[in-house]
């Protein structure tokens, strides 16, 4: 079943290349339920593979299938292969997973749209490039597919692209990204440079061996902390994820969620011995930069409004979570909240694209309420995902959320006040959210003029093929945790599988202040989570104290409109000033060439007069420099 | 003054000065005339400046083959004078009055 | 006397030298001309260069100065030329540094050297016999022994100079095509 590791890759590339030729002629189901199935497949052959990984013992959990030798140039030989091994089969199956799962979604709620075929072009093609990424054996093949998502993300997040909003969100995505993506190539040169090859094996293996050490291996980590920071919008460059909700829903899901975000966290992990080598204060940046975005993003989403962008917030929060993880050593407790997240998260955004179905595209809290009775799977399974993500006991956010926490603490007790502060503040504004959609009074009515000609407008539970997906990543909120539970040894099974990748573990911690007290800190998590939600209650649905949401949250702590300002007046000054001296300074010295020869031609010219004692003239006089030149050299010297 | 006349008897210095004298004289002629004829006259007021220079030498230093260079050229110097003035009629017949500056073919 | 007959000569040579560059009508620089060749040909003979000065005479006095007269009065160009003015502001400049620097240079370089060149006027050119021979015979010898072949070449100069310029001045019957 290893061998055929490929298929997982290849059947969303045939999906895509099968709705190229024929997505107009398929029409609406049928394409959608082919992109479906395409992905679905890819998880089916996964899942195959993990199982058969299961069946081996740890050392020999890593498989490399190599399709073609891509770029053999001198000294840099680069293969198309795939490399499953525990991580990279963990990020497939989820991929996957979701992936099918939010591709069924999407069958119901882009019904109707005129471009509902080329919607699932993208989405497959999308699915094959988050896998290249995930499967790649090489930072090259990762890069192919890094592109890939960026590419995808930037035509999905513009789908609607008549909308100027939706437009201007995609160049918005595509070039932050970018400005990532320049570090990872810098970190493919230095890699490069430092073990002569790109493939993680090599790398990795490099890093222990101390090939790789000391600055190479700072610098390496930390220009791929740069593409991470841009893929998984972290301060500064998460400016495109809360813009990006102007894509359709199902996007959001899948990219923004669960899937293309999380790029950043699975590449820091892929490489983690080559963080281990690097200087202390390298993984401690990344640290504090993860939980610094983590609690920024908090803040500004206590003051939202748009359904979406609470949840986009959330998510740049989350990932923050994610790389606290990273900056600690916990690689296991970052890769099982990125698994956690990816199922509430995705639940999340599902249901709020059946919210916002159900609403007719309504959009804004405000004119929301009391969905519960008329909306009621839908309510359902949004509050498991709310008490998943709040993290309270049993479901799967508390589990994973304690475990980086416990970890931050280990590294610092700052580091896990912030967090524990971002942790209040999550349960504060996703019960805040809870509430002003499902509970309280109605207030859609206030508005229903707006909405056309429907009469007595009433909002209504979505279709069965938008329902199932909600339920399926209900249930696997509330199991996620199993994987990883702190009582015991043994029920680590996250650690065990993912142990010959992630070499640092629960035993490097152990004896340290946090670790002896891990379960006073669990109960402080606790603690922390419900009182979150009573504040929020308190707050939105008894109305006891009044609500905090100061302008300055609800702009972002306007750092969209600073960098706007920046670029548009000092920036455009500088870039202004380079466009002129390239016009000045190398154009000019390039033309002034031409003008110097120009106008030395024209003075010589007038040295030939066309008469022949001018020309004896000349001659007479060259012919005393030579005179001069013998005398000299012979009478004189 | 019979001694002064007697001690100062010209020596090859002398000759050489007074040919080196007359072929600058020479030079100076073509670059300034604009006659062709004249030119001409001047170019061979510097042959005869070198045949002195010859014929000076080769009394010096005994060998007889200065003078016979000095044939040569003479030789030489009139076929010279023959194509020249050849040439210089067939243009003067084609524009009277010409002088050396009005020939300006090569002006660029 | 021999300083005599050198300073005279060398003032013929001078005055005629320089009466060729100055005069305005070239009939009359031609007979400049004629003096300074004069001059040359007694400083020949002093220099006991008996038969170059007979020919310096016959040929170059007698034969290419009349050519010279010749084709001056066979195309009119007795018409006189101003010298004061120069149409090319930088010639005169240009022929005043090459003037100064040829006659300059060489007159140091000779002066320079004269330790090397030595006094007096030489030796006595000598010849096979041991005794002095005529100046023609010695002339013949080496013209006809060591310079026999150079000897023949300008004789084949001669003959295709003279047809050249034949070729060159002829008039076509037809009246065009000229040279």
């Amino acid at each position: 079943m290893l061998d055929l590791i490929w298929l997982v890759p290849a059947l969303p590339l045939l999906g895509f290349v099968l709705i190229l030729l024929f997505g107009r002629v398929l029409g609406e189901p049928k394409a959608g339920i082919l992109a479906t199935a395409m992905v679905g497949g890819s998880f089916a052959v996964t899942a195959g593979v993990f199982f058969d990984l299961l069946s081996r013992s740890e050392e020999e959990r890593s498989h490399v299938d190599v399709l073609f030798s891509w770029m053999p140039v001198g000294s840099l030989k680069v293969d198309l292969a795939f490399l499953a091994d525990p991580l990279s089969i963990t990020m497939a199956l989820f991929v996957t997973g979701t992936g099918s799962l939010i591709h069924l979604y999407a069958i119901g709620y882009m019904h109707g749209d005129p471009k509902f075929s080329k919607f699932f072009l993208y989405l497959n093609l999308f699915v094959f490039s988050m896998l290249m990424l995930v499967l790649g054996e090489n930072l090259l093949v990762t890069f192919l597919g890094w592109e890939g998502v960026g590419a995808c993300s930037y035509f999905l997040i513009s789908f609607w692209h008549t909308r100027e909003s939706a437009a201007t969100a995609g160049k918005k995505a595509f070039v932050t990204n970018r400005v990532g993506d320049w570090g990872v190539m810098i970190a493919m040169f230095l890699a490069f440079g430092a073990a002569g090859t790109l493939s993680y094996t090599g790398i990795n293996h490099a890093a222990e061996e101390g090939i790789i050490s000391g600055v190479t291996a700072t610098a390496i980590a930390l220009m791929l902390f740069v593409g991470a920071a841009g893929k998984s919008a972290q301060l500064p460059l998460y400016v495109w994820l809360p813009d990006a909700m102007e894509g359709p829903t199902p996007v959001s899901a899948l990219i923004h969620a669960a899937t293309m975000v999380t790029a950043g966290v699975f590449l820091m992990t892929r490489v983690n011995p080559v963080l281990e080598v690097a200087y202390d204060w390298a993984p401690t940046i990344i640290a504090i930069v993860g939980v610094a975005t983590a609690l920024f993003a908090a803040t500004i989403a206590v003051a939202q409004n748009d359904i979406k962008k609470v949840l986009a917030y959330s998510t740049v929060s989350q990932l923050g979570f994610m790389f606290l993880a990273v900056g600690s050593g916990a690689y296991v407790a970052a890769i099982f909240h990125m698994v956690t997240h990816a199922f509430f998260k995705a639940l999340l955004f599902l249901g709020s694209g059946s919210v916002i179905h159900g609403m007719h595209h309504e959009q804004d809290m405000r004119k929301m309420g009391a969905l519960r009775v008329l909306m009621p799977i839908t309510a359902f399974t949004f509050i498991i995902g709310w008490l998943a993500i709040a993290g309270v006991p049993p479901f799967a956010g508390f589990w994973s959320k304690d475990e980086i926490l416990l970890y931050a603490f280990a590294e610092s007790p700052i580091l896990y006040v912030v967090g524990m502060v971002t942790a209040l503040l999550t349960a504060y504004y996703m019960t805040r959210q809870v509430i002003m959609v499902f509970f309280g009074e109605a207030r859609w009515n206030d508005h229903s003029e707006e909405h056309g000609a429907h009469g007595d407008f009433k909002p209504h539970e979505s279709p069965i093929v938008m329902l199932i997906p909600l339920v399926v990543l209900a249930g696997l909120s509330i199991v996620g945790g199993g994987l990883q539970l702190p009582f015991s040894k043994d029920l680590h099974f996250l650690e065990h599988w993912l142990h010959p990748v992630v070499e640092f573990g629960e035993a490097d911690i152990k004896g340290t202040w946090a670790y002896d007290n891990k379960y006073v800190l669990l109960l402080v998590a606790i603690v922390v989570a419900l009182a979150g939600i009573a504040l929020s209650v308190a707050v939105y649905a008894k109305k006891k104290i009044a609500a905090i949401e100061p302008n300055l949250l609800a702009n972002g702590w306007f750092y969209d409109s600073s960098i706007a300002r920046f670029m548009g007046g000092p920036g455009r000054k500088a870039f202004d000033g380079v466009a002129w001296a390239d016009r000045t300074i190398v154009d000019g010295a390039v033309n002034g060439v031409g003008r110097v020869v120009q106008t030395a031609g024209r003075t010589l010219r007038r040295g030939q007069t066309g008469a022949v004692r001018n020309y004896a003239a000349f001659i007479g006089v060259a012919v005393v420099a030579l005179l001069v030149w013998f005398f000299v050299r012979g009478v004189v010297l | 003054m019979n001694a002064l006349l007697a001690a100062a008897t010209p020596t090859t210095t002398w000759y050489l000065v007074l040919a080196a004298v007359l072929f600058g004289i020479g030079a100076v002629g073509v670059l300034v005339r604009r006659n062709p004829l004249v030119m001409f006259m001047c170019i061979e007021l510097m042959l005869n400046a070198v045949n002195l220079s010859f014929v000076a030498l080769a009394k010096r230093l005994g060998d007889i083959g200065g003078q016979t260079t000095v044939f040569f050229v003479m030789v030489v110097a009139a076929a010279e004078v023959v194509v020249g003035l050849g040439i210089i009629v067939s243009i003067m017949r084609r524009r009277p009055g010409a002088t050396a500056d009005d020939i300006a073919t090569l002006k660029g | 006397m021999e300083l005599v007959v050198f300073v005279l000569a060398a003032a013929m040579i001078l005055v005629g030298a320089v009466g060729v560059v100055v005069r305005n009508n070239p009939v009359h620089a031609a007979l400049s001309l004629v003096l300074t060749l004069f001059g040359i040909a007694v400083l020949f003979v002093a220099q006991e260069a008996h038969f170059l000065a007979a020919v310096q005479v016959i040929v170059y006095a007698g034969a290419i100065v009349v050519l010279f007269l010749f084709v001056i009065m066979l195309l009119g160009v007795d018409r006189t030329e101003d010298i004061t003015i120069e149409p090319f502001r930088i010639q005169r400049p240009l022929a005043a540094i090459v003037g100064v620097g040829v006659i300059g240079l060489v007159v140091a370089s000779v002066t320079a050297s004269r330790d090397a060149i030595g006094t007096g006027t030489g030796l006595e050119i000598p010849t096979v016999t041991g005794d002095n021979d005529s100046n023609i015979r010695q002339i013949a010898r080496s013209v006809f022994g060591d310079y026999v072949v150079a000897f023949e070449i300008t004789s084949v100069l001669l003959v295709v100079a003279v047809v050249g310029t034949v070729m060159l001045t002829r008039r076509i019957k037809s009246g065009k095509g000229e040279s």
